[in-house]
């Protein structure tokens, strides 16, 4: 699984990776995080609020850090 | 009718313009300081200490009332509702959801490339940005309390004819090919937003309450320090002889000194209240204001990653030129608002 935190390098993406870093662990899955910090790249996803996090391709969360139970729910 | 009449100025005094706090901050300075109010020193604490604690109240309430009815409208639904108007009503809409949709420097980039490639007029997606920062409800409350219903409804609705103009003027003279290349090429992506609960509502408002004032609560203490220094040290003749009414320059040195800085409205109200308080133009202060808010430098650096430097020169120019008409315009018909 491939877990991408967009954001251009403010203080919530750090958050949000953080949480995703975190969710992952607690689940024990095999899962990778990257960042994305181009704004560019981060358009191409169609994301107008940053942080976002996409997991496998798919927009999942925008604009918010989303809580660690958050991000679990949806790497289940 | 009368009564009504009292009930609305009571509720307006003691809500919005806190008198009751003013009073009890009076006290505070006159009983437990040994200072008096109408005394230089005394004077600059109660300001201090009554502005601070009014913004931050103020700022708690509106910020939480503000994000509850910006979560209705993120921007990708400003978008797909944006896309269905074409000319100057899709400025004006533009301009209107601009007061509505949550804005950060920091996500102006990705709203306009977002905005770009789903096919929006360039004009109306500056409509969007004049207005986003410039005007939004937390300002007209704001305003309200500190200058009354008149004032603050006559700068929302400048704000909004500068928005709708500026867009148009932009549309008008075809600048699509100012807008950096890549833009053009990011593919047009629908992100399916789902609606939120009234709970998330409710903690989505609550976090943004805690990171504005995270975000803010220096400026706006540095904001009322300057307030006060100009409140009660800085004399009335020197205020009068730099922006005074018989500087004819006094609204371009204010808009002028105003865009560079980075603050938003609630750090630049206890300066215009000072400077309101020493007689300076209604126009001179609303134009420091709309300098402060609509132009910043880090935007202007955001900016400049999409644009080009002549649509960002004409962006900042139609801004601020827009700015000091609305200033001699205020001053001229003062007499209407005070």
């Amino acid at each position: 699984m491939v877990i991408k935190v967009l954001g251009s390098g403010c203080a919530n993406c750090k958050k949000l990776e953080a949480h995703a870093k975190e969710a992952v662990a607690q689940l024990g899955v095999d899962a990778t995080i990257e960042k994305v910090t181009d704004f560019k790249d981060i358009a191409a996803y169609g994301v107008m609020r940053t942080p976002a996090l996409v997991v496998d391709e798919q927009v999942k969360i925008v604009g918010k850090v989303a809580s660690v139970e958050e991000i679990k729910n949806l790497l289940k | 009718m009368n009564v009504i009449t009292q009930i609305f100025r009571w509720l307006s005094d003691q809500l919005l313009k806190m008198k009751w706090l003013s009073d009890l901050v009076g006290l505070l300075v006159e009983k437990v300081f040994g200072l008096e109010v109408t005394q230089r020193v005394g004077g600059s604490i109660h300001f201090f200490i009554y502005d601070t604690i009014k913004i931050f109240i103020l700022l708690s309430v509106l910020i939480f009332i503000i994000s509850y009815i910006q979560s209705f409208y993120p921007p990708e639904k400003t978008k797909k509702i944006l896309g269905r108007f074409k000319g100057i009503k899709g400025n004006l809409l533009g301009a209107l959801l601009g007061t509505v949709t949550p804005f950060c420097s920091c996500s102006s980039i990705p709203i306009f490339i977002g905005f770009t490639s789903a096919g929006l007029p360039l004009g109306v997606t500056f409509s969007f940005l004049i207005s986003s920062p410039l005007v939004d409800i937390a300002s007209f409350l704001l305003l309200m309390s500190f200058f009354g219903l008149k004032i603050a409804l006559a700068y929302v609705i400048v704000g909004l004819v500068l928005a709708v103009i500026g867009g148009t003027i932009i549309d008008k003279l075809k600048m699509q090919k100012h807008v950096e290349g890549y833009v053009w090429g990011v593919k047009k992506v629908d992100v399916e937003y789902e609606e939120l609960t009234s709970k998330e509502r409710v903690d989505f408002a609550k976090g943004q309450v805690r990171e504005i004032i995270n975000k803010v609560w220096l400026y706006i203490l540095l904001g009322v320090g300057i307030g006060a220094a100009i409140h009660n040290w800085i004399p009335q003749s020197v205020i009068e002889r730099i922006i005074g009414e018989n500087n004819p320059l006094a609204v371009l040195l204010a808009t002028v000194v105003g865009i560079p800085i980075y603050a938003d409205i609630f750090g630049t109200i206890p300066i215009a209240e000072a400077l309101f308080n020493k007689g300076v133009g209604i126009g001179t202060i609303i134009s420091f204001m709309m300098g402060v808010t609509a132009l910043s430098l880090p935007s202007m650096i955001m900016l400049s990653k999409v644009i080009k430097p002549k649509l960002l020169a004409i962006f900042i120019s139609i801004v601020t030129i827009g700015i000091i008409i609305i200033g001699y315009a205020f001053n001229a018909f003062s007499y209407i608002f005070i």
